[in-house]
C-alpha cells in the first residue's frame, strides 16, 4: 500500500486520483501506524512551507516521515513536499526536516529571461528537466518532456550529488532530487500528463537498494 | 526556459459544452468532459472551464463535471464564472480543479481574492478581466475600462490599476479578456495585453479574438502574454492544437511538444 501524507496542505485527491489511473492502491492519510505500515509513501503539498511544519510538527508526521525515510523504503517528495524535506527555507524562515542539508530559497525579480526580460513569479507552467545522471524512477524520461511547476521557491542542496536533474528558469535551480531511498520533483507529476504518470508508476515499483 | 501556454477554454452551461459569439447565440458543442479528454490527448498545457449556468441552485452540475474531468485528465484546469464566495472556491478546488478564477465578484468585493489566496494559496487563484477600450479618461487613464455581465455593465475601474491591486491582493494570474476582441476571431487585443504583461509581475493569459495561429504568435510575443486561450479555432475543427503549436515553433516560440 502506496500512503499520500495529509497534512492539510492542499489538494492530496490530485495525487490519489493520479496513482489510482495508473493502477495503484493508495491512502490519503495521517494515521501514522498506516503510514508505518506503508510500502511507500508520497509527500506532496501546495502552501506555505511555515504553515505545513506547523501541522507537521502537530499531528507528529514529521517524526513519522524521517523514521520511514530511515528504513530504508521509497519515498517520494512533490512541490512543498520536495522544498519541507530541505533543511531550512527562507519562506516564512521555517526550520524544516532536514532529510536533505541545504536551503529554500525565493525566485527574485532580479532574475532574467534575457536582458530585457524579467522572471514572472510564481514560475507557474511548463519547463524542462535536464538530468545530471541515470536514475530508475526517470528511465523513461526524455529530454523533450516537459514537467508543469507551480512554485515561488526552490530547493538548493549543500551536496551537490543531490541533485538529479534542474531547470531553467532565470537560473538553473534543482527541480528533481534524488537521494538513497528518496526522490523529490519541484514539479506536479500529476499534473504533468504522460511523462509525469510515467515516473509516478515507476516509483510506484521502484525497488531502491 | 517556461513553454509559452496553449489553453483551450470551454463555455459550459448546465453541464454541456458552449461557445458563445459576444456572449450571444450559444451553441452546444458537446460533452465537457469527453472534450477535456479530447484536448488532453492533443496536447493542451491546460484547460479552462467557464460556467456559464445561469441559475445559482443548478451550479451543482458544474460540481460533477469538474470531479469527472479530474479524473480524466491529468494536466492542471481551472475554473470560473458565478464563483461569489470562499465555499464556491473551496467546492470548485475539492472537486479537483488546479485554480479557480474571480471575475465579477471580485470588482465588487475585492477582497474575495485576498481571503481566497489566504485559504488556498495565491497559485489557485485567478483574476478574470473583462476588459473594454473606451479611451483615455480622467478616472480611466489607460483608456481599458473594466466592465462585467458580459460586457453590458461598465464600473468606471481602469483595467490596469485593477490588475496591480488584484496582483497585490494576491492573486496568482491574471486571465485577460478583450470583450471588444472576444469573439471575432480577428485577433487579440495585443495592446492591452501588453500593457498588462509588462506591469505586473504575475503571469497572464490572454483571452478573446484568436482566429489563427499567428494571432496566438503576436499576442504571445508582442503582447508579451504568458498563455493564450483559444475557443472557436479549435473547438470548429479549423486548427488542432499541434498545428499551433507547431507554427509556434517554427517562428521561435517556446511551445511544449512532448505530451
Amino acid at each position: 500500500m502506496i500512503a499520500i501524507i495529509d497534512y492539510e496542505a492542499g489538494n492530496l485527491a490530485s495525487v490519489k486520483r493520479a496513482v489510482s489511473f495508473i493502477g495503484f492502491d493508495c491512502i490519503v492519510t495521517n494515521d501514522i501506524d498506516v503510514i508505518c505500515r506503508a510500502d511507500r509513501i508520497i509527500f506532496p503539498g501546495v502552501g506555505a512551507a511555515g504553515t505545513a511544519m506547523k501541522s507537521l510538527k502537530r499531528m507528529g508526521l514529521d517524526k513519522a516521515i524521517i523514521e520511514f525515510f530511515n528504513s530504508g523504503r521509497p519515498v517520494l517528495g512533490i512541490c512543498l513536499g520536495t522544498q519541507v524535506i530541505m533543511g531550512f527555507s527562507q519562506e516564512n524562515n521555517t526550520h524544516c526536516l532536514k532529510i536533505i542539508n541545504g536551503t529554500v530559497k525565493a525566485f527574485t525579480k532580479e532574475l532574467h529571461i534575457s536582458d530585457d526580460i524579467c522572471i514572472k513569479i510564481p514560475h507557474m507552467g511548463w519547463n524542462r528537466v535536464m538530468l545530471s545522471r541515470k536514475h530508475p524512477v526517470f528511465d523513461d524520461m526524455q529530454e523533450k518532456d516537459e514537467f508543469y511547476f507551480v512554485h515561488g521557491f526552490y530547493p538548493v542542496p549543500d551536496n551537490l550529488n543531490h541533485v538529479l536533474g534542474v531547470t531553467d528558469y532565470g537560473i538553473d535551480f534543482a527541480s528533481v532530487i534524488a537521494y538513497k531511498n528518496l526522490i523529490a520533483t519541484q514539479f506536479h507529476l500529476e499534473k504533468s500528463g504522460r511523462p509525469g504518470l510515467g515516473i509516478l508508476k515507476n516509483f510506484c515499483r521502484w525497488n531502491p537498494c | 526556459m517556461l513553454s509559452k501556454r496553449i489553453i483551450p477554454c470551454l463555455d459550459v452551461r448546465e453541464g454541456r459544452t458552449t461557445k458563445g459569439i459576444k456572449f450571444q447565440n450559444n451553441v452546444d458543442i458537446g460533452d465537457p468532459v469527453e472534450m477535456a479528454r479530447f484536448y488532453y490527448e492533443a496536447g493542451a498545457d491546460e484547460i479552462v472551464f467557464y460556467d456559464i449556468t445561469a441559475s445559482h441552485e443548478k451550479r451543482d452540475i458544474m460540481i460533477d463535471v469538474v470531479r469527472r474531468v479530474a479524473e480524466t485528465i491529468f494536466i492542471p484546469f481551472s475554473v470560473g464564472g458565478g464563483i461569489r464566495t470562499i465555499d464556491d472556491m473551496r467546492a470548485v478546488l475539492l472537486a479537483g480543479a488546479e485554480k479557480v478564477s474571480v471575475n465579477s465578484a471580485a470588482v465588487k468585493t475585492p477582497e474575495i481574492i485576498s481571503s481566497g489566496a489566504k485559504a488556498f494559496g495565491s497559485q489557485c487563484i485567478v483574476l478574470g478581466m473583462d476588459v473594454k477600450f473606451v479611451g483615455e479618461k480622467e478616472n480611466i487613464p489607460s483608456g481599458y475600462e473594466i466592465v462585467i455581465n458580459g460586457g453590458r455593465t461598465y464600473m468606471g475601474i481602469d483595467a490596469l490599476e485593477w490588475a496591480l491591486k488584484g496582483q497585490d491582493l494576491g492573486a496568482g494570474e491574471i486571465c485577460l479578456n478583450s470583450i471588444d476582441a472576444d469573439g471575432t476571431c480577428d485577433g487579440y487585443e495585443i495592446n492591452l495585453t501588453s500593457l498588462i504583461s509588462n506591469s505586473v509581475n504575475i503571469p497572464v493569459i490572454a483571452s478573446g479574438g484568436a482566429g489563427m495561429p499567428e494571432h496566438l504568435y503576436q499576442v504571445l510575443t508582442k503582447g508579451t502574454a504568458d498563455a493564450a486561450l483559444i475557443a472557436s479555432m479549435v473547438h470548429y475543427d479549423n486548427y488542432t492544437i499541434s498545428d499551433i503549436k507547431n507554427y509556434l515553433d517554427n517562428k521561435g516560440v517556446k511551445v511544449r511538444k512532448s505530451w
